[in-house]
């Protein structure tokens, strides 16, 4: 703009204006690349050590004693498979009842309490946990377990589904509601069939989401499951599974134990992307739940 | 269908909450459950302190000041880990804070529609990396790419004390290094919903008044989303301080103070993963205990600040505007 | 340059006292592939109250942002056609928006001060421009308040929190804050449509008395407030201006059949 301004406007001082707006941008940006450089990094190592070590063997046979190369993580696999499926059957019926509890007659100092003790239990380290769970399973049953793990992944599990259950039910609007009581329903089969269809997806990317935070999770199994190098789907025993067995064979002195550990890896990144993109998949156009 | 008669019978007896039986039944079943959250924090509470009491009765209050760490001697102190666990979780924020927030801005504010979910996919899926892949990483990748450069700081910054002794890229820098990396994400993510609940009308009152973008973001917008980001960061701190797994793998688990950066060291998380199962003599697991008391009581004091600063951000907005 | 629409506007109302300040030709405007504003053209004069009406979304709003190119920060928004500030382009490649911003000011319809003291408030457009500090920031600060016929008010609570006034002393709030900045131009998009009475009448006394030193354009949907403050009035109906020209005869006997439908109330 070349017209007088009323006030003289230095031009030193617009410079400096443009050079800090300037300077935003390119710290923005390189702190965005610095954010998702690492992410790239470690995708990559492990899917190019990873790869080559996935083989039929790697899902289909068990682990050969120590030293000796061959074999796979079959039990580790299974494993995995049971302590999540334990974990959810512990971990969502409190969650999903309880955040159903919370939108509907939570509105009083209880509630607010539950809330936070979820929050609080949000926070706790995951290995607190296992010590939690150590103390009150393991140590009464004189033995590790599957059960035990199963109890501390699904401890793990409750304030996420719970948290996204209460919002997404909340946002059922009163008018369905209304509408099945008008009919003659019951309270408890309003909620169960109308309210929790409505927000069925919501729950659905909740659960999903959950599933893949504690199909990771190593530190609550050191203390509850053990790990174990047979073959084992009995709950009252030690069981193997895929963290477990990445962290014991990356501790090791072995290179093809190191291999099977990046094969590992890499199914695990894998499953979890799934479910990612699977929850986002179900949420997709609709109203995001707030944090 | 109930009949005719019974739907007129529990028209009477219907109160607010559905006094029939069946809601009752559901009303309660659900309370329940939702008691049972916080009687797994109450248990949590209860059974760790309980189980840490033969310590406290041994060691009393030195226990968090004793720096020796010693199972053969029974001999044991608190202060190496609570040391380790704070310097580590500190150096990563040092590095996660500007990058995370850097990066918040990048999606919040200037960011073109087509990339923003991409790039916050990406940074999801940074969050969404189990712990033990980091380790695992970490051991193989980062420690040997670690080495070299520390090698080459101790020989020409060792007059500082951060840079002295033996490098093997094992310690402090890369557990500070592998846990910003893994704060990063939550950082962004907090930092970015809250820079995108400041009401649009603040940045045009902004723009309209000839600021530019940088002007509008370090005037009204930080301002109202200052109190929700120092949540961010704390909130990160917290999953730094609660991290197991990968600092474990890095981190070098020797109970020794020192302020190098270069210098192994434990933190309360990994004490407990590494050395929970060896323990045999009850002193050493009550000590242990302990030190799990000690984290939990951090986390949660940790997390219930972030929590305050984040709620008073939505209540502050809400009163925004007197009428 | 200025083609034959924009002549005839010109000759009703300009005069020696009260030159073009802004010259509007052909001006198009789209979101995305809707169509908002259709070959606009106008002039607006110098120190003269200016107001354009018409039925919630017929784009005047959108009109009055063009003005100051607010509606540059909206993705998939494309401006076509010219607008001239004292005879220069401001949508030309090479104009600085921050600059431009600064001479055309506006004040919103919901009052939106900042997270600030009332003094930061005004403040911040002069400390961000450079223009004064310290002493003299602080009779800015006084004098921009005086103006906007809130100093009485808040002298005394100036380190306040903004939010702590009344709705109607926020929207006299934002108004100190975009005189702070010494514009030649006040956009107002329905300035009072948020506030009680009382308050709007204190805020069209006020563009009264700014009217002497400030080109003002107001958007309304209240057309007595049309009537009362302004001397030139514009309908827009779909995107297009309809008619325009002194309120005194467009509130009377409007030229246009549509104008007089919706000024009488059969639509809109």
């Amino acid at each position: 703009m070349t017209s007088a301004p009323r006030r003289t406007r230095s031009r030193v001082w617009e410079a400096k204006r443009k050079a800090a707006n300037g300077t935003m941008w390119i710290v923005a940006c390189t702190a965005t690349v610095a954010a998702v450089i690492p992410l790239v990094v470690i995708l990559y190592y492990v899917a190019a050590h990873g790869l080559p070590a996935l083989n039929i063997a790697f899902f289909t046979q068990l682990p050969k004693p120590p030293g000796e190369t061959g074999g796979g993580m079959a039990n580790a696999i299974v494993g995995t498979l049971v302590l999540v499926g334990l974990a959810s059957a512990i971990g969502l019926p409190i969650g999903i009842l309880g955040g159903v509890y919370l939108a509907e007659f939570g509105n009083n100092r209880f509630g607010w309490g539950v809330r936070f003790a979820a929050d609080v239990l949000a926070g706790v380290p995951s290995i607190v946990i296992g010590i939690l769970v150590w103390v009150i399973v393991v140590v009464p049953m004189h033995s590790f377990s599957a059960l035990a793990g199963g109890v501390a992944l699904g401890i793990m599990m409750i304030p996420t589904v719970m948290r996204t259950t209460e919002e997404l039910v909340r946002l059922v609007p009163l008018s369905q509601r209304e509408a099945a009581l008008s009919l003659g329903a019951t309270q408890w089969r309003t909620v169960f069939k109308v309210v929790l269809l409505a927000a069925k997806g919501g729950i659905i990317t909740g659960v999903l989401l959950a599933v893949a935070r504690i199909a990771g999770e190593t530190a609550p199994l050191l203390l509850t499951t053990l790990g174990n190098s047979f073959w084992s789907t009995r709950l009252d025993r030690p069981i193997a599974s895929l963290p477990l067995q990445i962290f014991q064979y990356a501790i090791s002195p072995w290179d093809d134990w190191h291999a099977k550990a990046w094969a590992a890896s890499l199914l695990l990144v894998l499953l979890i992307t799934v479910l990612s993109i699977a929850a986002r998949y179900v949420t997709r156009g609709r109203l995001r739940a707030v944090r | 269908m109930s009949s005719v008669t019974s739907r007129a019978h529990s028209l009477r007896q219907r109160g607010v909450f559905g006094a029939n039986a069946s809601d009752r039944v559901f009303r309660w079943g659900l309370f329940v459950f939702a008691a049972s959250v916080l009687a797994i924090i109450v248990v949590l509470g209860y059974e760790l302190a309980h189980a840490s009491l033969p310590s406290m009765r041994h060691f009393g209050w030195r226990f968090l000041i004793t720096s020796r760490w010693d199972p053969v001697h029974y001999v044991f102190g608190a202060l190496p880990f609570v040391y380790g666990t704070l310097v580590s979780s500190f150096l990563a924020l040092l590095i996660a804070v500007p990058i995370g927030l850097g990066a918040a801005v990048f999606l919040a504010e200037l960011s073109p529609r087509w990339l923003r979910g991409p790039v916050s996919f990406l940074v999801e899926l940074l969050a969404a990396v189990p712990s033990i892949v980091y380790g695992l990483w970490g051991i193989f990748v980062l420690l040997p790419a670690l080495r070299p450069v520390q090698v080459w700081l101790g020989q020409h910054l060792g007059f500082l004390p951060l840079f002295q002794g033996p490098a093997y890229g094992i310690g402090m820098m890369a557990a500070g290094l592998i846990l910003a990396i893994m704060v990063i994400p939550f950082i962004t993510a907090v930092s970015r919903e809250v820079l995108q609940a400041v009401p649009a009308s603040q940045r045009e009152a902004a723009y309209a008044l000839g600021a530019t973008r940088w002007e509008a973001l370090r005037g009204p917008v930080f301002r109202y989303a200052r109190a929700g980001i120092l949540g961010a960061i704390i909130l990160g701190l917290g999953r730094a301080v609660g991290e197991t797994m990968a600092v474990t793998m890095v981190i070098g688990n020797r109970p020794d103070i020192s302020l190098s950066l270069l210098s192994p060291s434990y933190t309360l998380a990994s004490a407990l993963a590494n050395e929970f199962l060896e323990a045999t003599v009850q002193i050493h697991t009550s000590a242990l205990l302990e030190l799990a008391l000690i984290l939990f009581a951090i986390t949660v004091v940790i997390n219930a600040i972030a929590r305050a600063m984040l709620w008073s951000v939505s209540r502050g907005m809400a009163q925004g505007v007197r009428e | 340059m200025l083609d034959t629409a924009v002549m005839q506007h010109a000759e009703t109302t300009a005069g020696a006292d009260h030159p073009i300040k802004i010259a509007i030709a052909g001006l198009d405007f789209f979101y995305g592939r809707f169509q908002a504003l259709r070959n606009v053209s106008l002039n607006v004069c110098e120190r003269q109250i200016t107001a354009f009406i018409g039925p919630s979304g017929c784009g005047k709003s959108t009109f009055l942002r063009a003005l100051n190119r607010m509606n540059d920060v909206i993705e998939g928004a494309r401006t076509q056609g010219r607008v001239l500030l004292d005879g220069e382009d401001i949508y030309a490649p090479d104009v600085d928006v921050v600059a431009l911003r600064r001479r055309v000011g506006m004040v919103f319809q919901r009052p939106n001060p900042f997270p600030m003291s009332i003094f930061d408030n005004v403040a911040f457009g002069p400390r961000i421009h450079g223009f004064a500090r310290g002493a003299e920031l602080e009779d800015l600060v006084e004098r921009s308040l005086t103006r906007a016929a809130l100093w009485d008010e808040v002298k005394d609570i100036l380190r306040q929190s903004a939010f702590s006034l009344s709705g109607g002393q926020q929207q006299r709030l934002c108004i100190a804050r975009v005189l702070a900045v010494d514009p030649e131009v006040v956009l107002m998009d329905e300035p009072c449509s948020a506030l009680d009475p009382i308050s709007t009448l204190r805020i069209e006394e006020l563009m009264n008395e700014l009217k002497e030193n400030y080109t003002i354009v107001i958007v309304t949907h209240n057309m007595q407030q049309a009537a009362r403050v302004s001397h030139v009035t514009g309908f827009f109906l779909h995107g297009e201006l309809i008619e325009l020209g002194p309120s005194a005869k467009m509130f009377t006997q409007p030229d246009d059949k549509r104008t007089e439908d919706y000024i009488t109330g059969r639509f809109g």
